[in-house]
Parts: structure tokens; sequence; C-alpha cells
């Protein structure tokens, strides 16, 4: 069923490793036995219905949800209730949100300044300087000292990427990161997530953008019901979908495309 | 077919025209909201006579009939007798003239009532410093500290040639600025830590504490906790550790003040979306930091309006102080027109009173309005 993805690049070590994991909430089974592994340098792409458990796998690489069964192992730190090893991977791990979720009363530098100056301990000059390198590099410099509220949602999103890359994640999760903007504003955002997977980043995107699956993923994982149903590079799952389920999946995510 | 649906071609772009006078201006503000129909119309008409007599009545009283010296009579007393008199009443603006030193500062000894006098100067001063957002820092405490010990220093004196003032003669604004301040500045960091320790998930027992504190305290009259603090406390206290009695009072104030202020600021925690508090998280910012730099900023500032109620709430309720014997500036007042020379003169004392703690609150709400629109700008989503 699930089939390894056959590398397109040289991949080296596992960074992320779900083995097993189940989670419940309340009574709710919401994950079935999850187990994937995502290489360093790699680009997984997880799509599947609403209600699948694919935010909430992600949203378990940095325990924003935490899981009862199962191991989860990133960057050679196993996530417990230990609270120093949840910090050391959450410095590593840089997350996009649905609704952005910039900070409102901090202007867009010190929304991208903030976690390097207090969590690092970055220098104030330093950490600006930094910010307005990734800023540029999401080519927003110009936007630095407004606040996020007077930013289109595209703007917005792209400095809660640039937000995110100011400390310098090694892993950088994606949770529907186009999911709440106007169609027109999609590309501008997508452009800087494959600008960013080229540099080689590792990356677990939540999406149903399948342009960009198919232009950047080196694997797809289709998830179900709170469970891995299929897996396998972008043109296996596009083209030949094994499970009747991705199959109905797809014919509806692909009507009116 | 596309054609006749598309509009007509803009060439040049319609230019932008000033609205008409019907729509903006005083006229068409008056027409809109005074004068829109024939009911309101009347209202209008009725509600202004009503307004117009009144404030008419009021100004012949308090300006053009009052008298403001009365002479001193045969005995030795002010011959109050000249405002009992008066036709058409005017209001007897002596008995403020007489009495206002008493009102302010109590039975403080007269000669040293400078005093008093240089402690609320400097509570006003500290509290214009601490209004500026530029002296929003870490210094800002070391004010507040100096500023305090110097309150401290004058009203009870004892050092640098004062003679000692006793916390009993202590009175009028003094005692009710000191209650206010002293009991907002600790209630307000305790509501937060309070608020903070109610939604916390990984205390139990702490959040128990908290919502056990919050629940007790809202649950009896001020009044009634300032009687425990007075009478019931001493009984519990070892003999000789006795703290006095403003000392407890601020105490049942600063306890009481903090379970209301906690339930304003919990009510600001919830307003803040979930994705914030993810954010902060996903971005490896510890508990404190979260909260400092993420989570109360913005909470703070949603519940400036009820923050702010509360605060000028509890200004006034110092004068609850009263009933254990306190002398905040209330109670000077009523003590002030007990005086049978001035017996009957209440309303011009209590009307002076009220412009004083109207000063005070109108100040408060004012300074918060502008800080709402200040902070509105960042706020916007």
């Amino acid at each position: 069923m699930s089939q390894t993805a056959a590398p397109v690049r040289t991949l080296s070590r596992p960074i992320i490793e779900l083995d097993h994991v189940n989670k419940w909430y309340g009574a709710m089974h919401v994950l079935r036995d999850v187990s994937l592994t995502v290489a360093e340098g790699e680009r997984v792409v997880v799509c599947g219905p609403s209600g699948s458990g694919k935010s909430t796998t992600i949203r378990c690489i940095n325990r924003l949800e935490s899981h009862q069964e199962g191991r989860i192992v990133v960057d050679g730190t196993e996530l417990t209730d230990d609270l120093k090893a949840l910090d050391t991977i959450r410095r590593e791990v840089g997350m996009v949100f649905q609704s952005f979720n910039l900070f409102p009363h901090l202007t867009v530098l010190e929304n991208c300044t903030l976690a390097p100056i207090w969590v690092r301990k970055t220098p104030k000059a330093e950490a600006e300087e930094l910010a307005m390198e990734f800023l540029r590099r999401v080519k927003i410099p110009e936007q630095a000292k407004k606040y996020p509220g007077q930013l289109s949602g595209g703007q917005q999103q792209r400095v809660a990427i640039a937000r995110a890359l100011c400390m310098k994640p090694k892993i950088m999760l994606f949770d529907e990161p186009t999911s709440a903007l106007d169609p027109e504003m999609i590309k501008e955002v997508l452009d800087t997530m494959i600008e960013l997977a080229e540099s080689g980043m590792t990356m677990v995107c939540v999406t149903h953008e399948m342009g960009f699956a198919r232009q950047v993923a080196d694997r797809v994982v289709f998830m179900d019901h709170g469970e891995v149903v299929e897996s396998g590079t972008p043109t296996e799952m596009f083209e030949h979908p094994q499970t009747g389920r991705l199959k109905l999946f797809l014919s509806q995510i692909l009507r009116g495309h | 077919m596309e054609q006749s649906l598309a509009p007509a071609p803009a060439e040049a772009p319609v230019t932008e025209r000033r609205p008409p006078a019907r729509v903006v201006g005083p006229l068409a503000w008056l027409r809109a909201n005074l004068f829109n129909s024939w009911w309101s119309t009347a209202l209008t008409l009725v509600m202004g006579y009503l307004l117009l007599r009144w404030a008419f009545a009021f100004f012949g009283w308090a300006v053009v009939h009052a008298i403001w010296t009365v002479p001193l009579g045969p005995n030795g007393q002010p011959a109050t007798n000249v405002c009992r008199v008066a036709d058409p009443a005017g209001a007897c603006w002596a008995v403020i003239g007489e009495k206002f030193r008493f009102i302010l500062f109590g039975r403080f000894p007269y000669a040293e009532q400078w005093r008093p006098a240089l402690a609320v100067v400097l509570f006003l001063a500290l509290y214009a410093v601490s209004a500026m957002r530029r002296f929003w820092r870490m210094e800002l405490v070391l004010i507040w500290v100096v500023a305090l010990a110097m309150i401290g220093v004058l009203m009870w004196g004892g050092i640098l040639g004062l003679p000692f003032v006793g916390q009993d003669v202590w009175g009028g604004l003094p005692i009710t600025l000191i209650l206010a301040t002293f009991g907002l500045a600790f209630a307000f960091p305790l509501s937060v830590l309070v608020a903070l320790g109610r939604r916390s998930r990984t205390l139990p027992a702490v959040r128990v504490l908290c919502v056990l504190y919050v629940e007790l305290i809202r649950g009896v009259p001020l009044i009634s906790l300032l009687f425990m603090a007075s009478v019931m406390f001493p009984l519990f206290m070892p003999a000789g550790l006795n703290p006095d009695k403003l000392v407890r009072a601020q105490l049942a104030f600063i306890l009481f003040a903090g379970a209301y202020l906690a339930e304003v600021v919990r009510g600001g925690l919830q307003a803040l979306p979930k994705g914030q508090y993810e954010a902060a998280d996903a971005l490896g910012l510890s508990y404190w930091k979260k909260t400092c730099l993420i989570i109360l900023p913005q909470a703070l500032r949603l519940v400036i309006p009820p923050l702010v109620n509360t605060f000028t709430g509890f200004f006034k309720d110092t004068s609850l102080v009263l009933i254990i014997g306190l002398f905040d500036i209330l109670t000077t007042g009523k003590i002030a027109v007990s005086d049978p020379v001035w017996n009957g003169f209440a309303t011009e004392v209590y009307l002076f009173l009220a412009v004083i703690y109207f000063a005070f609150c109108y100040a408060m709400s004012k300074y918060s309005r502008g800080l709402e629109r200040d902070f509105a700008r960042a706020r916007r989503r």
C-alpha cells in the first residue's frame, strides 16, 4: 500500500519520525496508528478530506497537540511531557498557520524579531538585520514598520513565513497556509513556499493546492479518518491512485479545476 | 451581448466631489438627529425647554443669588442666618470657604496642613508622570517608590524636623488618595495573577485557589469585608502584632478590588483567539514570555473600558471606610456640615465633594479613551 518515495534528490537521515501514533479527543479516535518518516530536506504534502486528522498530525510534530500512544522523534529528540525537550524542538520547528496568527499589537518587524531576541537571545540589532533579510526574501521589506492589520492576507501570510524563518528552523510546518486567502493572493504565498522548498528546507505541508504538490513535493501522504491511507510521489498518487478513498478525494477536489 | 452588460467604458475617472450640504455640516446634523420627524421635533423642543429652565434655575442659585462670605456675628461665630433668610435662595458658598481645609485634610494639625497638601500634589504628579507613555519603563517603579516614601514622610513626619502626626488624625483627600492609589496599585497586579491562575491548565490547585478567592470575595459586600478587617481581623492576630486601622482597611480594599479586576482581566484573556497562544508556543516562547509579551499586552488593551469602569467605581468606594471610622474626604464633608453653625448647607458641601470626585474619575476615563484610541491603530485586523 504505502510506497517509499522515489528520491528525486539524495535524501539523508530521517529528521521527523512518527511511529504508530494514536490520539483521542475524549472517546473519539482521531489519529490511528499514524506512522510517517520525513528525511532531512524532504518536502512532504499531507492531504485529505476535512476531519481526516492531517492538521492534528502536523500539530503533533511541535506538540501543539499531544499524542497518547506511539513515539514522535524530531531531530533526534523524543516528544514527551519534558518541557526542556519541547523547548529544544520548538526552536527547530517553524510553523505557519491557516489564520496567520501574527501578533496584531506588534509591527511586522517586531513580529519577526520577538522570538530570536527572547528565545534565541540574539542581540536586537542582529535580529533586526536577520528579519529584514527574510522580509526581503518574502518580498515585503517595505512593510516592516506597519502593523499586521494594515496588510493584505497574502502579505500577512508571507510575514508569518518570515517570522518562522527568523528562528532559523530546520523544519517548517505549514497548516493549510492558503485556505484563508482570497484567490488572487494564493499565488504569492505559494511562490514564497516554492522558493523556500528550492532552498532545501525540510517542509511538511497540509494543503489542498495540488499544483503546489506536483511542483515541489517529494512525497504526498493521503489521510482519511485519522489514518494514512496511501503515500507516494505526486505522479504515483495523482496519476495512479490505488485506493477508492483517494480516487474519490481526488475527484472531489479536482472538480472545478 | 457582453457589451450591453458591461458598464460604459470610463475614459476619465469620475472626479471626486464633496458631499452635498444636505448630507454633512451642522444643519444636516441638526436635521438628522433632532428634527427628523414631528415626534423627534416635539421631543427636542420639550427637552430643550426643560433643560434650559433647569440650567437657569441652577445658575441663579449657584451664581447669581449665591452668598460667598458671611460676616461674623456678635457671638464670634459666622452669622449664617444671612444665608438662611436670603430670598430668593442662593447657594451659601461661605461654608466651603470656612470648611474646605477641614474637608480636605480632616483633623490634621492646622499649622501642618501644608504637608498633606504637598502629599496630594505629589500624588497628582505621580499620576501625571505615570500617564505619560514615554515614562513607561522600569525607572517608573523607582519613581513610585520614591514618591510614596516622600508622601509617607510628609504625612507621618517625625524626621527631618517635621513633628510626628499620628495616623488617627489623618483625614480628607490624602486618605481617599492613599486608599485608592495603594488599593488599585496592588489590586491590579494581584488581579492579573489571579486571572492567569484561574485559567491555568497545568496547576489545578492554583486554579481552585483562584476560583475560591474570587467567588468568596465577590460574594460578600465590601462593607462586611471592611468590618471584618477592622473588628474580626485583630482577634486572629497575635497580641502586639496588630496593624492599624488604615492598613487593615487597605488590605480589605486590595482583596476586594483584586477579585473584581481579576474577572475583568480574565474576560480579556478569554477574548484572545487561540491562535495567538499557539503562535507563541510554536515560536518556542516560555509560559511567562508568552504571557508578558503576547497575551497580556493584547488582553489588557481589550479590557481598558471595563478596567477603567472598575477603577472609577473603586475610587468612589473608598468612601465606604467611613463605617469603620476612617476620615476619608466624604466623611470629613459629612462632619463639616454637622457643625451646628453650618447645619443645613449640606448641598453646597456635597456639590464641592462631587466636583472633586468627578475631577478624578473624569480624568481617568478621559485618559483611558486616549489610550484606546492610540491602541486601536494596532488592533485592526
